[in-house]
């Protein structure tokens, strides 16, 4: 089969669906591929690079695979073929409109952004690998416009204060952003409704800021959720107290299928001091902040910079493209079991049928839901706990002592019935078992062989038994005896010699 | 000052000498002082041994057999010390243990042909004058019972460890109740034995000891290897014990109860880090494999090239390696302690996470890498470590399953269930070298594999670990 790499129609539009590598990559999976001519040039890729990877340079919409980034253009759409599978980002959740004209078509539709959120689909998951992207893009851009250092110096010219930072939203954009603000030297402080990102936040070297609400809770789904109205003032008065103090704010905070939530109000804007800096991830949704202009830089009359591009991922072009092409490439192996170049739609693999949009000119959306792995299935564990032993109750001090008690007596009644001779060798052997717990009981674990082989050495003392029986006048106890001191002196030799070999590799570094 | 009585004084000597050597032992500071504290007290305790065999009836061509057979046993010892591959620690401690019972079933065998077999004699006599003749009788009996089973169980320890038989445990129908049956049928025949102590008594008591040992041993997986090894160990020591009984030697009784409550301490140790009952070890009734949880889908693993590890490590700032049993199998612990020093030579913060059970012996991995001279003081211990693994960048899991597997942790269904485990998920990245992706002695897939920040590197370790200290 061919696979075809649209040039981009949406003006502005800098990503290309696939390069040079992963051109290589699709190659070794069987398909050829053809690029429509300028198809990376926005991305710096020109047509010899691709050439040279081992593409022809033609008409990518004839081809039986069809990939692009965004949803290709009416015109585009028209040359597709009837049995060919189109893989862009189409949106399907947010523009029905979309779904309905695709519907009408004959061919295939699979849309990139639809793929669910399980741990095996992790490798075509577009939407975290664009907003990686994004969430760095969001504080370089934030670092252009902000006048001052991110990282705090003592200078000769003077001691410069870090840059404060808030991110609110701590998904994979926010994380990117946290970690990126955090590198560059700044205080980073982060938010999110989720408490179970605390740890990711503080891994990235950011604080979190919980908002303690009874409503907070594990997400199920693995994004956030619309807040009820008391988590809601709670939050408020967090940013309220963050953005006058803060220099850079950065919003991510985005639900799926629903306009972004507003964080930030005029009034936390006109609080912020001249010359900080706010980047609204979620302009394009209509912004986390009051007064964003989406796709545009805005400065407020108190001297604050409000960020609205909607484009930070494709203001990299080169490094989107090239995640967003390995995404594809994952995508088309798992699509092509026999690495034949034959792409085969698995209607029960729950990945590829959450991203078909249409399949064969029948609409399939909206997909059936898919389970996130994040929580594992409650109901067979339940049962198994149960099957589980409950442990044992450590003794109380009393229960010790009636055991300890009732094994003396027990003690006791043996050793004053055991007959007399036997009495003292009784009393050495008690002890020594005592001495043998307690000298052993702090060995270091690095140890245990050592000492294994030294016990096992020692343990060799039975030839004492074996030598006071040699001189008896029999010759078989003096042939077995000799048999006995033979075997334990290998075990005496062999044991205390192996440990000292080993003991001299211990070395301290 | 009798010949007796400097002996008597000699054996306290030496027995207070042990004690010090096992107590040395305990710490890596005073280890080799242990050791030397060992050869000394053994010292003092065959030349008392031998002036008080020489004062007694030993003739001058007793003397020279005993030379004879302790020299030829020397060089035999110190040889094999000498040859042995630190991978082969295991199997060679295994083999020494069945010395230990075969020699305890010697003397014991002795003590009857001197005593039971013939009761005319000297020592019969003295023995009859006490009034201990029954004790006597019972002493054989135990010492024989205990050594045998040694004896035997060290046997197919060491052929399970040298992977001369297979190491999957046997199952017979009721092995519980041939074990319990066993030792019911040896109560009885030791006071059967009390009353009338014939030959053929003892013959069959040998054989259903050697019999039991065997069959012991077998049922074990040998993953519970560890565990086994330190058991007979301590079984060795009874073994002692009851000899020390039998000819009424107080060093013999002391040693070996030094060593069997000692053993029988690191075997609980073992156990505890395993999650399993001590009891159900000695009874030789796990290492079964569950197949629990099989049809579970865990979704699909990554995959990844030394190439990649190394840049993966080369831009990491702590790194932790765990290895397993895998390591000593591929000989990868010189290339691993190559890593480790390129890697420290770059300002990498690199340790060692070491489970309590891996390999095949406790402190088996300590070893390997003592030998491929990694520095002991970065080689820590599970509970050490297992909090540092949420710092670290990344994690190599090198021929490690069972001890790293989420599932111990998390899924009370699993066999593994309550085992404590390292929690190495909890780091950024981890590498897992492995040959392939067959779940571990337990049976049990490890989930491990399937983790987003999880990435398999397939093929033989040590290749592979060479190929990343290439790259670097």
């Amino acid at each position: 089969m061919i696979v075809g790499v649209l040039k981009e129609a949406r003006a502005g539009e800098s990503r290309v669906a696939a390069t040079p590598t992963t051109v290589q990559q699709i190659r070794t999976l069987g398909y050829d591929v053809v690029v429509a001519s300028g198809a990376g040039a926005a991305a710096g890729f020109t047509d010899s690079a691709y050439q040279a990877a081992g593409a022809t340079i033609g008409e990518a919409a004839d081809a039986d695979v069809v990939l692009g980034v965004n949803a290709p253009a009416p015109s585009q759409l028209d040359r597709v073929r009837p049995e060919a599978t189109v893989i862009a980002l189409f949106a399907p959740a947010f523009d029905p409109g979309m779904v309905e004209e695709l519907g009408r078509r004959p061919f295939t539709v699979l849309s990139m952004d639809a793929v669910p959120r399980i741990s095996r689909a992790q490798s075509m998951d577009v939407l975290s690998s664009m907003a990686n992207i994004a969430g760095y893009r969001a504080v370089i851009e934030a670092a252009h416009e902000f006048g001052r250092f991110f990282t705090g110096q003592v200078t000769a010219a003077g001691k410069v204060p870090p840059a404060k930072v808030l991110v609110a939203g701590a998904g994979v954009a926010g994380l990117a952003a946290i970690g990126t603000a955090g590198s560059l030297g700044a205080i980073v402080r982060a938010t999110d409704p989720r408490p179970e990102v605390a740890d990711q936040v503080r891994s990235l070297g950011g604080e979190y800021l919980s908002i303690e609400s009874p409503e907070v809770e594990v997400s199920k789904t693995g994004y956030a959720k619309e807040m009820g109205d008391d988590y809601k003032a709670r939050e408020v008065e967090l940013y309220a107290a963050q953005c006058r103090e803060v220099d850079i704010v950065i919003t991510t905070a985005l639900i799926p299928g629903r306009p972004a939530p507003t964080l930030i109000t005029a009034e936390m804007v006109a609080s912020m001091k001249p010359g900080s800096v706010i980047v609204d991830m979620a302009a394009a949704n209509g912004g986390n902040v009051e007064g964003t202009v989406k796709g545009e830089t805005t400065v407020t009359e108190n001297g604050v910079t409000i960020i609205g591009y909607t484009d930070l991922a494709g203001r990299l072009p080169a490094q989107a493209s090239q995640l967003y092409g390995t995404n594809l490439v994952s995508l088309l192996k798992l699509m092509t079991p026999g690495k034949d170049g034959s792409l085969v739609l698995d209607w029960d693999d729950p990945v590829q049928r959450s991203i078909t949009v249409v399949r064969g000119g029948e609409s399939a959306w909206p997909p059936p839901p898919v389970q996130v792995s994040a929580a594992p299935a409650p109901a067979p564990t339940a049962a198994a706990v149960e099957q589980v032993k409950p442990r044992k109750a450590p003794a109380t001090a009393k229960q010790k002592f009636g055991g300890v008690a009732l094994g003396a007596l027990a003690l006791f009644l043996a050793a004053a019935f055991a007959p007399a001779a036997l009495l003292p060798h009784v009393t050495v052997f008690v002890l020594a078992i005592v001495i043998g717990y307690y000298v052993i009981g702090h060995v270091h674990h690095a140890l245990h062989t050592p000492l294994m082989s030294v016990t096992n050495a020692i343990s060799g003392i039975i030839v004492v038994g074996a030598l006071l029986q040699i001189g008896h006048a029999s010759t078989a106890v003096t042939v077995l005896s000799s048999v006995a001191i033979l075997l334990a002196s290998i075990n005496i030799f062999g044991g205390f010699a192996v440990t000292r070999r080993m003991l001299a590799m211990f070395n301290r570094s | 000052m009798s010949a007796t009585i400097a002996a008597q004084a000699a054996y306290l000597v030496a027995a207070l000498l042990f004690i010090l050597a096992l107590a040395g032992l305990s710490k890596h500071e005073s280890a080799r002082l242990g050791n030397a504290f060992g050869i000394l007290g053994m010292g003092v305790a065959l030349v008392a041994t031998i002036v008080l065999a020489l004062d007694g009836d030993a003739d001058g061509a007793g003397l020279g057999l005993m030379a004879v057979a302790m020299l030829i046993g020397a060089l035999i010892g110190l040889q094999r010390a000498r040859g042995v591959e630190m991978t082969g620690m295991p199997e060679l401690i295994a083999l020494l243990h069945s010395f230990v019972g075969l020699a305890a079933v010697l003397v014991s065998w002795n003590g009857f042909l001197n005593v039971e077999h013939d009761p005319g004699g000297h020592e019969a006599e003295l023995l009859s004058g006490l009034g201990t003749l029954g004790i006597h009788h019972a002493e054989v009996f135990i010492g024989l019972f205990i050594g045998a089973v040694t004896f035997t169980g060290s046997v197919v320890a060491y052929l399970k460890l040298a992977a001369k038989i297979d190491s999957k445990p046997l199952v017979l129908p009721g092995k519980n109740a041939l074990n319990l049956g066993s030792l019911v049928l040896f109560l009885a025949l030791t006071v059967w034995f009390v009353i009338t102590p014939e030959l053929w008594l003892l013959i069959t008591v040998t054989l259903l000891a050697l019999a039991l040992g065997w069959h012991l041993v077998a049922s074990i997986g040998g993953g519970d290897m560890p565990v086994v090894v330190s058991m007979l160990n301590s079984y060795s020591g009874w073994a002692a014990a009851a000899s020390g009984f039998l000819l009424g030697n107080d060093l013999l009784i002391i040693t070996g109860a030094l060593v069997g409550s000692s053993g029988a301490y690191l075997s609980y140790i073992m156990c505890r880090a395993m999650n399993r009952s001590f009891l159900s070890v000695i009874a030789g009734g796990f290492g079964i494999e569950t197949p629990a949880g099989s049809d579970v889908d865990y979704g699909e693993h990554q995959e990844t090239t030394a190439q990649g590890a190394a840049e993966l490590l080369g831009s990491a700032r702590s790194v932790i390696i765990t290895p397993g049993y895998g390591m000593a199998v591929a000989q990868a612990q010189y290339r691993v302690a190559e890593l480790t020093s390129k890697l420290r030579a770059k300002g990498v913060d690199v340790r060692f996470g070491i489970h309590p059970v891996a390999g095949r012996l406790p402190g088996h991995m300590n070893v390997l890498l003592a030998e491929a001279k990694v520095p002991y003081d970065i080689v820590l211990e599970m509970d050490e470590i297992n909090d540092d693994f949420a710092k670290t960048d990344v994690v190599l899991v090198i021929g490690a399953n069972d001890t790293v597997n989420p599932a111990g942790a998390e899924d009370p269904s699993s066999p593994l269930a309550g085992m404590p485990v390292l929690t190495v998920w909890e780091a950024g990245k981890v590498i897992v070298f492995k040959r392939s992706m067959a779940s571990g002695y337990a049976g049990v897939q490890n989930p491990l594999f399937f983790r987003e920040n999880t990435a398999m590197l397939f093929g033989d370790a040590k290749a592979r670990v060479e190929d990343i200290v290439g790259a670097l």
